[in-house]
């Protein structure tokens, strides 16, 4: 069995199944904006909403009828400024505590940070699980695992959902990487008029539906999959030129637009935090003052890791300062590595198109104008 | 070791940030045990006297004998820290650098003319110099016992110095300027508040001041477009941070 299909009030079941051998996180309301959390009860998916995105600017409408989604509809939003990397490589962790002493230093790992408990990620889109799989890149395929990212990826089950209605910044038909989703998935779901539609990607997934009322699947559900996927295709108005990358920016490194550019952004990292590929971070020594012994040099601290941002002044700081001093070589940095580096290290863009970060920019730079601004001579 | 001996001192402030100090209730003790606090009027009578490892200074300088007093107290230090907005930027008392002192003075006093006060109020750094400033209304003390410890081990105290925004993300708090509209100074303004007003969805008012290259006049163009005069603009800078804000504002149209 590859495919199945539900009745629509059937979700619950597979939600109730899930909840008793997992954590599940999924799409939630918080103040006006749909983030990503636990959630416990099915019931807390914001069942109809849909939010308008534009640059600098999401509002969260709670009527559907308003907002042209058809009105059974439960999986109608779009992404919002979460993306899975928070659970993966979560913003604060705390990688190891020490001990300095006149013996020297012992190392201890805090095992309560490595999760052993499974989660479950519900309602990931085709551009998420990309971007996952770009992380998988970074933190597990390099010289050294990352040990942390590692035990939590693999506790995680991946419930994907096929976008019918794309967010107003989504770019990912153009990056091929969504809007349906291809691999990487235990479980993928389409929401069709009166039914889901559920494709098996692994055993753990099918797992999930023993025992649960299923249907057959008919010809007629997967092209109704295929059409609902086409009209979703041309509902997404923004797109970059795959084909043009990486030269269109490594012949345009003096481009007079990345001055313009730095005189609009700020500098406040927002892009990067919220986008799903972004892996940079940073670590510090937490040390309390209850930690140091007046017998100096003892002490005792902990290792953190934060995410940073390659827009901090304080980031790529080296003895003598940072060598990307304006804001304009910082943007440069962000968007080229996107871009283009990301070509050259990892085999293909790091931008799976979602769109976040022209969503969270408080001031609405668009990557994909910015992007198209290099061809101007 | 023989420990740290540390003065704190004040010049026109409030006193919020030297009770962030005797608010350390967890780390007081730790304090005692590793520093010599030799001088502090807001919590002992030991008289000032001889030199400082570490001299903690709040308060801005708005009068001609602080101006004494502060290089006095620069002669006497190996290192000066300053604390608070007031010490690091002028304070709230520094709006009346863009305003007449007479006029003030007038509306604020029964009997203004007993009031000697320099016309401007200005961070400690306008006058010594400074090896590390504390920002904050009041500062954060997690901030503080950073910079203690980091004098002990001969660190690079970990403060940031980038966008409030950052932590604010990592914090998961949805954001307000971008879902809500709300004129939010974070983008401008550095961290380090454990993004107190933005977790109860208010907007930043800027506390910490303005954050490494910061972008103001990006942001002032933004909060225009969204409707705010140019009137609106300036006042939601001018707070108890009103003269840094002005003075990167003007460096960075430059
Ligand atoms: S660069 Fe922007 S559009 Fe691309 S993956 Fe990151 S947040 Fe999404
Ligand atoms: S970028 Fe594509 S896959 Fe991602 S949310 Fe938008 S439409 Fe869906
Ligand atoms: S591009 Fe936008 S979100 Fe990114 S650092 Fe600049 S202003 Fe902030
Ligand atoms: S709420 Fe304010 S501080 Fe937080 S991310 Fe938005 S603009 Fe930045």
């Amino acid at each position: 069995m590859t495919k199945a299909k539900i009745k629509k009030d059937h979700l619950k079941l597979i939600f109730d199944r899930l909840k008793t051998s997992h954590r599940i996180i999924g799409p939630k309301v918080e103040g006006n904006v749909i983030v990503l959390a636990e959630i416990a009860d099915l019931r807390d998916i914001p069942a109809g909403c849909k939010e308008q995105q534009g640059r600098g600017t999401y509002r969260l409408g709670k009527n559907s009828s308003q907002l042209s989604v058809a009105s059974s509809q439960i999986f109608s939003f779009s992404v919002g400024p979460d993306s899975f990397k928070r659970f993966m490589s979560p913003p604060v962790r705390e990688n190891f505590a020490f001990k300095k002493s006149k013996k020297g230093i012992s190392i201890s790992q805090n095992s309560s940070q490595v999760r052993e408990i499974s989660t479950a990620f519900i309602g990931m889109r085709a551009c998420d699980i990309a971007a996952l799989r770009l992380l998988d890149k970074v933190f597990l395929e390099g010289p050294v695992k990352d040990a942390g990212y590692d035990s939590l990826r693999r506790n995680s089950l991946i419930v994907g959902i096929n976008c019918l209605y794309p967010g107003d910044n989504c770019f990912c038909s153009s990056m091929d990487t969504g809007p349906v989703i291809r691999d990487g998935f235990d479980m993928a779901v389409t929401e069709l008029d009166d039914s889901f539609l559920l494709e098996i990607g692994t055993v753990r997934g099918r797992e999930i539906l023993n025992g649960l009322p299923i249907d057959e699947v008919s010809d007629k559900d997967l092209s109704e999959k295929v059409s609902k996927i086409e009209k979703c295709k041309k509902m997404i108005k923004k797109s970059i030129k795959v084909s043009e990358l990486p030269w269109l920016i490594y012949r345009n490194l003096e481009h007079p637009r990345w001055a313009d550019v730095a005189g609009r952004c700020l500098a406040c990292g927002n892009c990067t935090q919220v986008c799903p590929t972004c892996f940079c971070n940073s670590s510090y020594d937490n040390l309390q003052l209850s930690g140091i012994s007046k017998k100096l040099p003892e002490l005792s601290g902990a290792r953190i890791r934060t995410w940073d941002s390659c827009f901090s002044t304080n980031f790529a700081r080296v003895h003598g300062g940072n060598f990307r001093p304006s804001r304009r070589a910082r943007y440069r940095q962000w968007m080229s590595h996107k871009l283009a580096y990301w070509i050259d290290q990892f085999g293909s863009p790091g931008c799976v198109g979602c769109g976040r970060c022209i969503t969270w920019c408080p001031v609405g730079i668009d990557i994909t104008q910015e992007l198209e601004a290099l061809h101007a001579r | 070791m023989k420990r740290p001996r540390i003065g704190v001192f004040k010049f026109t402030s409030c006193d919020g940030c030297q009770l962030t100090i005797l608010n350390m209730e967890d780390e007081i003790l730790d304090i005692l045990e590793l520093f010599d606090i030799a001088y502090f009027r807001e919590a002992t009578d030991k008289p000032l006297r001889g030199q400082f490892d570490i001299s903690i200074v709040e308060g801005s300088i708005s009068t001609d004998w602080q101006k004494e007093d502060i290089v006095d107290i620069r002669e006497r230090s190996r290192h000066l820290i300053t604390i608070g907005a007031c010490a690091t930027s002028g304070g709230l008392q520094a709006l009346r650098n863009w305003a007449s002192l007479s006029s003030y003075k007038k509306h604020v006093y029964p009997s203004p003319d007993m009031i000697t006060a320099l016309s401007t109020s200005t961070p400690i750094s306008d006058h010594v110099y400074v090896d590390y400033e504390l920002w904050g209304c009041p500062i954060n003390k997690d901030a503080l016992s950073e910079t203690l410890i980091s004098f002990l081990i001969g660190k690079r105290p970990g403060i940031p110095r980038y966008s409030l925004c950052m932590e604010c993300k990592r914090h998961g708090i949805p954001c307000i300027l971008v879902s809500n509209g709300e004129p939010c100074l974070g983008p401008i303004t550095k961290a380090g508040c454990g993004a107190l007003c933005t977790s109860f969805e208010r907007p930043c008012y800027g506390c910490f001041g303005p954050k490494d290259d910061a972008n103001i006049e990006s942001l002032m163009r933004y909060f225009h477009n969204l409707g705010l005069t140019q009137k609106d603009c300036i006042s939601l800078l001018d707070k108890m941070n009103s003269y840094a804000y002005r003075k990167v504002r003007i460096e960075g149209s430059k």
